[in-house]
This record gives structure tokens, C-alpha cells and sequence, in this order.
């Protein structure tokens, strides 16, 4: 499975965000978008998921289901947690699995995986920032999608939460999966390429850069 | 559970538990009705005769109070964007979404309004009719409600503006629904001919609705 784009180009608001942006992502690669804030870096994964209209270039999936969209094979990790409060961290995990139409309806193993398996009764609403967004994260475990497209995934986690995150997505990634993450940090990914977006032109830096 | 179905239970859990809308319209509902007799004074064969089109208008007002969160909450906490990575069509999606609403607000309204109706004199035969008439003719409510949610998903107030774009769209539901309570009670026409304007309504309604809603949803999503 590879994941290519040439010369992307986003407009939002009637103003250019990026343009000419080109990257080439193959299964069991990551990627690091970075560029300063207001760079692009959010809106180019939603143009990968399909929120945001394709101003110019082409996007491309070679590998995938030619039935589905690149967002229906992709798990998008935004700003937002998706979660709602009045739900127990249980009920908001089965509902993404069940609307994802996870293979298995387990939820257990996934809220183990982030180190929430102890409160999986407790009403979202309790829950601390991290704690959310390793909620988020376990959805992620919880339905198989090749594509992992990841906004900031290390905001608000601790440094224990950060380092299973990187085990998860080289997990991810030695499983045959491909990730893009915007990012200012570390992301633990050995040997993860960067994609650098600054003054709305590309800036590629192509090869191994220890992300 | 199948995507559809894991929509269908969260949103209708999501409505009975605390802050839900669900029970917020039932009690909406019984406080407009109840001061219409306040109003208008110990008159009852005025509030025979114009109980039937005050309980249709509480109906009315009361289901479309707890539509403005419909999408804006899905759309505030990021869901909406998760939803159209699904691989449920979003028409169908947003329809679900209108049958839990119903389910929760619509329903409880209907199963209220003969109880609610004796406040208005409302005698066995007026008040049958009259839950047969919201029983057809709250869904039509609640699905064109469903297009007015969608427009203002982004809008901070859109409770206001949801108000003034689907209240006059729904005015032939209106019209037809109380003309049919009125007319199984009163005459002189059969009830079965606003009743089946009525019906139509609701069919034609239950088909554009998601439609016109997913469009708008799209477009705010750019």
C-alpha cells in the first residue's frame, strides 16, 4: 500500500495555505509533517481524510479497496477527542468499534492498551485531558484501518502515555500500516520521514531523518 | 451492532441521560398547554373548540427545542468528522439520527398529549384523533427540522436562526394536522382528507430531509 500526493495545493477562507506539496508514504512508513503554526499542517492531513476540498494536485492510494475512499480506510486523530460526556469511557469505545464496524466488539483489550481498563464505567466527563485523548487513541486499536492520520497525537500526554504511544505505532507500523502525524515533537518513530511545510511552498526533505 | 444501530442507541442514550433533551420537551410541552386555560379563562367550549390546534402548536414548538443540538454537538466535539470517515452514507446516517430524535422527543409527546389535553376539555374522541394526527405528522416535524439543524451546525445562536428557517417550512404540517384533529370532532370534512395530505407530507418529508441535510452538513464541513 503507498499513499502519494503530488503538488497539493490548500485554499481555505480565499486565502492559499500550501501549495506544491508532494510526499510518497509506502506501507510500514511514517511520516512527520512539521511547519511552524498556521502552516498547513492540520488542514493537509483533513485533505488526506477528505474533509477538506483538494484545491490542486492529486492524492493517490495504490493497494487499497477501490471501493473505499482514502478516509474510509483511515483513522483520523484530530484536535477533538469525539467523545461524549455523558457516555462511560466503555460506551464511547464500543460505539466508535460498533460504528466502524470493528471485526470484534472486545473492548477491553484496547482500553488495556492505553492504561484504561480500569475506568472503563466511569462517565467520559470525569476524564482528565490525557486521559481522553488515550481514550481517542484506543480507538485506534480497537478497528483495523491501514492509514493512521494523527493531529499532534503527544498534546497532553504525559511522558509514560508518550513512550506507549511511540510502542503503539511502531506496532502499527510493523503490522504493514502507514502513519502521518503533524507534529512539534518527538514522535518515537525510528527512522520516520519529515515533511517540512513553511511559507506555503514545499520544502521536502527527502530521506531518513530520525523523527 | 451495525453502524446504523450504534447511532440509533447512543444518540437515544445521550437524550435520557442529564442533559439530555429528551424529557426537556415533554415538560416544555405541559407548561405551554397549561397556560393557554390561564390565559384565555375557565371558557370550555372555547378550549374545547381551539384545544386541538394549541396542542399541535405546543407539539411543534416543543419538538423543535432540542433539535439545534442535533448536529451542533456531533459537529462541537469532533464526532461529525469521525462520521464521515464511516462508511455509512451520511443521508442515511443523519436519517437515523432524526429517528433517534423522535424516538426520544417526538414520542414521549404523543404518549403525553391525551393526558395534557384534559386541560383543554379534550373529550376521548378529540383526543384519539388528535394523538393520530401527532403520531403521523411529528416526524414530518422533526425531519424537516433535521435541514434547519444541519444549516446552522456551525453557528454559535443557531438555536434562533434553526427557529426562523424551519418554523415556516413547517406550516403545511400544521395547517393539515389540526384541520384533521378539528375535523374528526367538528366537521365538516372527513377526516380523511387533510389526514391524507398530512400523511404525504410526512412522506415527502421523510425523503428530503436527510438529503437536504447531508448536503448542508457537506458544505459546512469545507
Amino acid at each position: 500500500m503507498r499513499l502519494s500526493a503530488s503538488d497539493l495545493a490548500c485554499r481555505r477562507g480565499g486565502r492559499d495555505v500550501f501549495a506544491g506539496v508532494s510526499f510518497s508514504v509506502a506501507s510500514g512508513e511514517g511520516m512527520a509533517i512539521r511547519g511552524r503554526n498556521g502552516a498547513g499542517k492540520s488542514s493537509l492531513l483533513r485533505m488526506v481524510v477528505g474533509l477538506v476540498r483538494i484545491a490542486g494536485g492529486r492524492l493517490a492510494l495504490e493497494g487499497g479497496d477501490p471501493e473505499l475512499t482514502v478516509g474510509e480506510q483511515a483513522h483520523y486523530l484530530g484536535h477533538q477527542d469525539a467523545l461524549k460526556p455523558s457516555l462511560s469511557v466503555g460506551e464511547n469505545l464500543r460505539f466508535w468499534s460498533a460504528f466502524f464496524d470493528a471485526a470484534s466488539a472486545d473492548v477491553a483489550e484496547p482500553l488495556a492498551a492505553v492504561g484504561l481498563d480500569a475506568l472503563i464505567d466511569l462517565p467520559a466527563a470525569y476524564l482528565s485531558a490525557g486521559q481522553r485523548r488515550r481514550l481517542s487513541i484506543a480507538r485506534l486499536l480497537a478497528v483495523k484501518r491501514p492509514i493512521w492520520l494523527l493531529d499532534e497525537p503527544t498534546s497532553t500526554l504525559d511522558a509514560v502515555a508518550q513512550a506507549r504511544l511511540g510502542e503503539i505505532m511502531r506496532a502499527h507500523l510493523a503490522s504493514g500500516g502507514l502513519i502521518l502525524a503533524a507534529t512539534h515533537s518527538v514522535l518515537g518513530l525510528d527512522g520516520a520521514r519529515e515533511l517540512q511545510l513553511d511559507q506555503a511552498s514545499l520544502l521536502q526533505a527527502e530521506g531518513q531523518v530520525q523523527a | 451492532m451495525s453502524p446504523l444501530a450504534a447511532i440509533l442507541v447512543r444518540d437515544m442514550r445521550i437524550a435520557i441521560r442529564v442533559g439530555g433533551g429528551a424529557l426537556m420537551g415533554v415538560l416544555f410541552f405541559l407548561v405551554v398547554v397549561t397556560l393557554v386555560p390561564l390565559a384565555l379563562g375557565p371558557d370550555l367550549a372555547l378550549l374545547k373548540r381551539i384545544g386541538p390546534a394549541i396542542l399541535w402548536l405546543a407539539a411543534l414548538l416543543a419538538s423543535l427545542l432540542a433539535l439545534d443540538r442535533l448536529f451542533a454537538a456531533d459537529h462541537d466535539d469532533g464526532s461529525l468528522d469521525l462520521i464521515l470517515t464511516g462508511r455509512a452514507p451520511l443521508e442515511i446516517v443523519v436519517a437515523v439520527k432524526g429517528v433517534a430524535h423522535w424516538l426520544t422527543t417526538g414520542l414521549p409527546l404523543i404518549i403525553a398529549a391525551p393526558f395534557i389535553g384534559l386541560f383543554l376539555n379534550l373529550d376521548a374522541r378529540a383526543a384519539a384523533a388528535l394523538v393520530l394526527t401527532l403520531l403521523v405528522g411529528t416526524p414530518a416535524l422533526t425531519f424537516i427540522g433535521l435541514i434547519g439543524a444541519a444549516i446552522a451546525v456551525t453557528l454559535r445562536r443557531g438555536g434562533l436562526l434553526l427557529a426562523v428557517l424551519v418554523l415556516p417550512l413547517t406550516v403545511p404540517v400544521l395547517i393539515f394536522g389540526v384541520a384533521a384533529a378539528n375535523a374528526a370532532v367538528a366537521g365538516p370534512v372527513p377526516f380523511g382528507t387533510p389526514f391524507t395530505v398530512l400523511c404525504a407530507l410526512t412522506l415527502a418529508s421523510l425523503v428530503v430531509g436527510p438529503f437536504a441535510a447531508a448536503a448542508a452538513l457537506r458544505q459546512e464541513m469545507e
